[in-house]
C-alpha cells in the first residue's frame, strides 16, 4: 500500500430530497485517514456525522465528492468494513458467542478458524466467561463489547464506530474508552469513531475531526498529541484538558 | 441487566419452596378457576332443578360422555383431523404468502388484495358452495377450516418478516449477504414470535372453521353430533360434544404453545408466559 492512505474523502457532499426540496447533510468535506490510525469526528447531535460514517461504509452514495479505500472508489458496501453501530443490534437469538461469529457464516470463512479467532475476541473484549449467555443476560456494555468483537471477526480493514457508547452511562462508557483504546492498541485497526463526546475523541484518537452543526463541514482538524500508549490516567493531565477546550471553544464559536 | 440479576434467576429454584413457584402458583389459579366454574353450574342445576334438556348439569355432562364414548370418541377424532389438517395448510401456505409479501414488495399489491377478499367473505355463506365443489366428505371442511385461519398467520409472519432491526440490515448489507441469507438469518429468526401468536389465533380459527363446515353439511364430526342432538332435544349429548371441544381446542392450542416453547426458548424474556419453565 505504501503512500495511500486507508481512506481518503475529497470534497465529499451528500444531500438528501425532501418535501421542501434537497437537504444538504454534508458539504464539502475533505480529510484522510492513514493506515492504523484513530479518527474521530466530533460534531453537534444530527449534523450529519452519521450520513458520513455511511457513505464510508458505502451503505449510502455520495451526491458530490469521493470517498477512497485504499486507492479504490468506494461504491458500494464491502466486506473490509467492519461497523458498530449506536445500539448493539444484536441478534437476541443467538448468545454472544453466534453473534460474533455472523459474519464468518456470511463471508464463508472457514468454521473453525472462525471459532477460535470469535473466542479469542470475546476475550479480547473482556467476555471470555460470557461466551454462551445471551444478549438478554447481558448489560448495555457487555452488549456493545460483543458487537465490537463482531465487527473485528473479519479481519476488517476499517472499523467504522458509530457513537457506540452514547446509550451508555458515564461510567460504562469511561470504562469501555479504556478498553476499545486497549483493542484498538493490540488490533491497530483503523479507525472511525462517530461521537460527540470530546473527551472520548480526545482520549482515542490521534487525530479528531470537528464538524459544524448542518450542513456539516470540517471545522478544523485536531491534531492530538498525546503520547501513545495512553492511560486512563491521561484523561485528567493538564494537556488533555487543554485539549478538550481547545476543541470545545472550536464548537463554542460555531453555537454563537 | 446486570450480573447480579444473572445470578438471581440462578438462584430462584433453589431458594423458594415449590408452592411458591410462579408456574405451580399458576397452574393453582387455573385449576381454583375451572373447578369454581363447575361446582357454580352443578350447584345451579340441583338447587334450582334445571331440567336436563335446557342445562344438563356437569355431573351429567361427564356420565353422558363416558356413557357413549364410542361415538364421541369417533366424531372427536373426525374433527381434530379437519381442524389439524386445515391448520398446517394455514401454517404452510399462511408463511409463503407472508414472504412473498415481504421479499418481493411489487408482489404485495397483487396478493393481499384477494388475501383480504377471501377473509372478508362470511366463511358460512360460502361453505355451501364448497360443499357443491368439493363434495360432502372432509376436504371441505379441512378448505374452510385452512380459509378461515390462514390470515392471522401470513398478517403477523409478514410483519414480524418486516421488523428486523436498520442496524442489523445495514450489518447485512456491509457483508454483502446474499437475499437468501438475510432472509434465513435474519428475517425468519425475528419473524418466530409474530408467527407463532399468529399460529396461536389460527389454531382457535382452524376448530371454527371444522365446526362451520360440519354444520352446513356434513355426516361425523363433534359439529355434526351437536346438530344431531338438537334435532333430538338431547341436551347432554350436545354439551357433552361442547366439552369435549373445548377440551380438544385446549389440547390444541397448548400443543402450539408447546413448540413455540421449544423453538425459540430465547423469546421467553420478553414474554409473560413462563409456564412450566425452569430457570
Amino acid at each position: 500500500m505504501g503512500a495511500v492512505d486507508a481512506i481518503e474523502i475529497e470534497q465529499l457532499s451528500k444531500s438528501y430530497p425532501t418535501r421542501e426540496g434537497d437537504v444538504l447533510a454534508i458539504k464539502d468535506v475533505t480529510f484522510n485517514i492513514r493506515t492504523g490510525e484513530f479518527i474521530s469526528v466530533l460534531g453537534p447531535s444530527g449534523c450529519g456525522k452519521t450520513t458520513l460514517l455511511k457513505v464510508i461504509a458505502g451503505l449510502e452514495g455520495a451526491t458530490e465528492g469521493t470517498a477512497k479505500l485504499h486507492g479504490a472508489p468506494i461504491k458500494g458496501p464491502q466486506r473490509k468494513t467492519g461497523i458498530v453501530f449506536q445500539t448493539p443490534a444484536l441478534m437476541k437469538w443467538r448468545t454472544a458467542l453466534a453473534n460474533v461469529l455472523l459474519p464468518a457464516e456470511i463471508l464463508g470463512m472457514p468454521e473453525a478458524a472462525a471459532r477460535a479467532k470469535a473466542l479469542e475476541l470475546l476475550e479480547l473484549v473482556g467476555l471470555k466467561d460470557f461466551v454462551n449467555k445471551y444478549p438478554h443476560e447481558l448489560s448495555g456494555g457487555m452488549q456493545q463489547r460483543v458487537a465490537i468483537a463482531r465487527a473485528l471477526i473479519h479481519k476488517p480493514e476499517i472499523l467504522l464506530l458509530d457513537e457506540p457508547f452514547s446509550a451508555l452511562d458515564t461510567m460504562t462508557r469511561g470504562q469501555l474508552n479504556v478498553e476499545l483504546l486497549r483493542i484498538w492498541s493490540e488490533s491497530r485497526t483503523t479507525s472511525l469513531l462517530i461521537t460527540h463526546s470530546i473527551p472520548e475523541a480526545v482520549f482515542l484518537s490521534d487525530r479528531v475531526v470537528v464538524m459544524t452543526s448542518r450542513p456539516a463541514q470540517i471545522a478544523e482538524i485536531v491534531t492530538i498529541d498525546l503520547p501513545r500508549p495512553r492511560t486512563a490516567e491521561m484523561r485528567v493531565s493538564q494537556d488533555f484538558l487543554r485539549l478538550i477546550d481547545r476543541i470545545g471553544r472550536i464548537i463554542g464559536l460555531e453555537y454563537v | 441487566m446486570s450480573m447480579s440479576t444473572i445470578q438471581n434467576m440462578r438462584a430462584i429454584p433453589l431458594r423458594t419452596q415449590v408452592w411458591r413457584h410462579p408456574a405451580f402458583q399458576k397452574g393453582m389459579k387455573i385449576t381454583l378457576s375451572l373447578a369454581l366454574f363447575v361446582i357454580a353450574w352443578e350447584l345451579t342445576c340441583r338447587i334450582f332443578a334445571i331440567p336436563e334438556f335446557a342445562l344438563p348439569s356437569p355431573s351429567k355432562t361427564v356420565a353422558t360422555i363416558i356413557g357413549k364414548w364410542d361415538l364421541y370418541a369417533k366424531h372427536s377424532m373426525v374433527t381434530f383431523i379437519e381442524t389439524f389438517a386445515g391448520f398446517l395448510m394455514a401454517v404452510a401456505f399462511g408463511v409463503l404468502c407472508a414472504a412473498i409479501i415481504v421479499v418481493i414488495p411489487v408482489l404485495a399489491d397483487i396478493i393481499m388484495p384477494l388475501l383480504l377478499i377471501s377473509q372478508l367473505v362470511p366463511k358460512v355463506a360460502i361453505a355451501p358452495i364448497l360443499l357443491i365443489w368439493f363434495g360432502y366428505g372432509m376436504f371441505p371442511k379441512i378448505f374452510i377450516a385452512f380459509l378461515i385461519a390462514f390470515f392471522p398467520i401470513v398478517v403477523n409472519t409478514a410483519s414480524g418478516l418486516a421488523s428486523v432491526e436498520r442496524s442489523l440490515l445495514d450489518l447485512a448489507r456491509s457483508l454483502e449477504a446474499s437475499r437468501w441469507q438475510v432472509f434465513w438469518k435474519f428475517r425468519i429468526p425475528v419473524a418466530l414470535p409474530e408467527m407463532f401468536s399468529g399460529m396461536k389465533i389460527a389454531i382457535t380459527l382452524a376448530v371454527i372453521g371444522a365446526i362451520i363446515g360440519e354444520f352446513v353439511g356434513g355426516s361425523s364430526g363433534l359439529g355434526y353430533l351437536i346438530l344431531l342432538a338438537n334435532s333430538e332435544v338431547d341436551t347432554p349429548m350436545a354439551f357433552g360434544a361442547l366439552v369435549l371441544l373445548s377440551i380438544g381446542g385446549i389440547a390444541l392450542y397448548a400443543m402450539v404453545e408447546l413448540l413455540e416453547r421449544l423453538v425459540i426458548p430465547w423469546n421467553r424474556g420478553s414474554t409473560d408466559v413462563r409456564l412450566g419453565m425452569g430457570g
